[in-house]
């Protein structure tokens, strides 16, 4: 079990960031799932381009002070920079982007895009015969509203891209009743699990669970 | 042009081992070859122009230099804010080929007419955009692009010059110098605006750049004359913004030939499409004389 100290180190780099965001709902639900995520990740903070590193691509860009801390903590950059969140002089906008931030793979705001881009790095890795390194992908419930998610969904599926992981934070932020998001993403083809987001161990369980075709953790929160 | 674009995209496919090759089920036993070649970076996404552009930027986000084929309205509108996020805010490059230019299809209505398109394009910034006007120059700039680092989108059509023209760098070549009036002609426009400019004393300069357009090119070679006119098979005055920028510095009458901005209705050849729309060389010539 995760303990107490690591979220609330994490809970103590969101609050010295600058501005109000820190307060808002969407800073937190992802906090557990990335601290958890970046345990299981092969990443090096001195070479965030590491070729046979896994990826992983923030497509829901909004609130992403939970995303930023996980970075600073584990030295992407000095945590001093959370205090010039939103700021002028900083480089942590309010969403992600990948010239600016080391560790960010993939620019994002706009809700839809990273899972299309992240089937394209699944394909590119395979291409280069990177076969162990994976690919994680986060969406929020709302953001699979877009209809590009399910283009890509369909295609990894149909494909088989089982290096592919995609999270998806279920806080029920959709005003369109999502029903069982799991169930859905296994009718396309996907190993699919639903988790309590909160839940340190399962999350690790579920994300290092291997499959042959494309995994999702639904994490509720 | 298709067939060369398609042939030149299986050779360079084949030829450099960077390149990946993304099809939306268009064009497919064309590029055929390049699946056979290697399956895993030759994927036919299927019908989702979406994810088409996004997959292609996955692999550039790898180091790949992803081309993307299908038809204009569906890989230059549909997925335009694709093409502006996934490739050009992430600083990535890829080639996009379209086959079906403005009304190519013109049997087929105006779901499938995309003169637009450039225009659309046009508003990312840093995009490279090319006209060929023949399968040769389509050769020539699909080898010259493909690893250029930048969006690039290189139209194809049915509609062809009368003969390849040796191409200047920097997209704008001169054909004719005169003294009366400078016109642009851009891409497969060039045969008919030369004829429709046949007896006057004209600089007739040839783009099969349109963005960055060769404003230094233009500026030195523009006849002294204030009259220029802007030839292009795009909705009319898609490229004028960039002529009159880089002539700021001089007085010019402008004048923009193009598609007519309303959507097509009938149901035809290209030709008849083009006198219908003013666009066969008569046409163009009427627009010049009245306006000189």
């Amino acid at each position: 079990m995760e303990t107490a100290p690591a979220t609330r180190e994490l809970l103590d780099l969101i609050a010295r960031s600058s501005g109000d965001e820190k307060h808002d709902a969407s800073s937190f639900s992802t906090l557990d799932v990335i601290h958890v995520l970046y345990e299981v990740l092969r990443v090096d903070p001195r070479n965030p381009e590491w070729e046979e590193r896994d990826r992983f691509l923030l497509s829901k860009g909004h609130g992403p002070l939970a995303y930023y801390a996980v970075l600073a903590r584990n030295g992407f950059f000095p945590a001093e920079e959370l205090e010039r969140f939103m700021t002028w002089e900083g480089i942590l906008g309010a969403h992600p982007d990948r010239l600016q931030v080391p560790g960010v793979e993939v620019s994002t705001g706009s809700l839809g895009h990273g899972l299309p881009l992240a089937v394209g790095v699944a394909y590119a890795l395979r291409a280069r015969d990177l076969l162990e390194q994976r690919v994680f992908v986060l969406t929020g419930d709302a953001e699979l509203n877009e209809g590009s998610n399910w283009e890509a969904i369909l295609h990894a599926g149909s494909a088989k891209l089982a290096n592919l992981t995609l999270i998806v934070v279920d806080n029920r932020s959709s005003n369109v009743a999502m029903g069982d998001i799991a169930g859905r993403l296994r009718a396309f083809g996907w190993d699919a699990v639903t988790v309590d987001g909160r839940d340190h161990e399962q999350l690790r369980a579920a994300y290092e669970h291997r499959a042959d075709a494309p995994t999702a953790v639904v994490a509720r929160v | 042009m298709r067939e060369q674009a398609m042939a030149t995209v299986v050779d360079v496919f084949e030829r450099d081992e960077e390149v990946a090759l993304i099809m939306a089920d268009i064009s497919l036993d064309f590029l055929r070859p390049a699946v056979e070649h290697d399956p895993r970076r030759a994927i036919n996404v299927g019908i989702m122009e979406q994810s088409a552009i996004g997959i292609a930027a996955g692999f550039a986000l790898e180091g790949f230099h992803p081309i993307v084929h299908t038809l204009a309205p569906f890989l230059t509108e549909r997925p335009l804010e694709q093409l502006k996020l996934d490739f050009g805010y992430q600083g990535l490059g890829g080639l996009f080929i379209s086959a079906g230019a403005a009304y190519d299809y013109g049997q087929s209505g105006g779901t499938h007419h995309s003169p637009g398109g450039v225009q659309a394009l046009s508003s990312i910034p840093g995009i490279e955009i090319l006209l060929p006007g023949s399968p040769g120059e389509t050769d020539l700039l699909v080898r010259a692009t493909y690893a250029n680092g930048r969006p690039t989108y290189l139209r194809t059509s049915v509609v062809e010059n009368a003969a390849p023209v040796e191409l200047a760098p920097g997209g704008l070549t001169v054909v004719q110098r005169g003294r009366d009036l400078t016109v642009i002609a851009a891409g497969p426009f060039l045969s008919r605006t030369l004829a429709a400019v046949d007896g006057l004393d004209a600089t007739v300069l040839y783009a099969t750049t349109l963005a960055p357009l060769d404003a230094a090119t233009l500026a030195r070679e523009a006849a002294q004359a204030a009259e220029i006119v802007l030839v292009e098979p795009l909705y009319e005055g898609t490229t004028a913004a960039q002529v009159s920028a880089a002539l700021a510095h001089r007085p010019t009458r402008l004048l923009s030939i193009g598609v007519p901005r309303r959507f097509i209705k009938h149901y035809g050849t290209t030709e008849q499409h083009d006198r219908d729309l003013g666009l066969d060389l008569h046409g163009i010539r009427e627009r010049i004389l009245g306006f000189l």
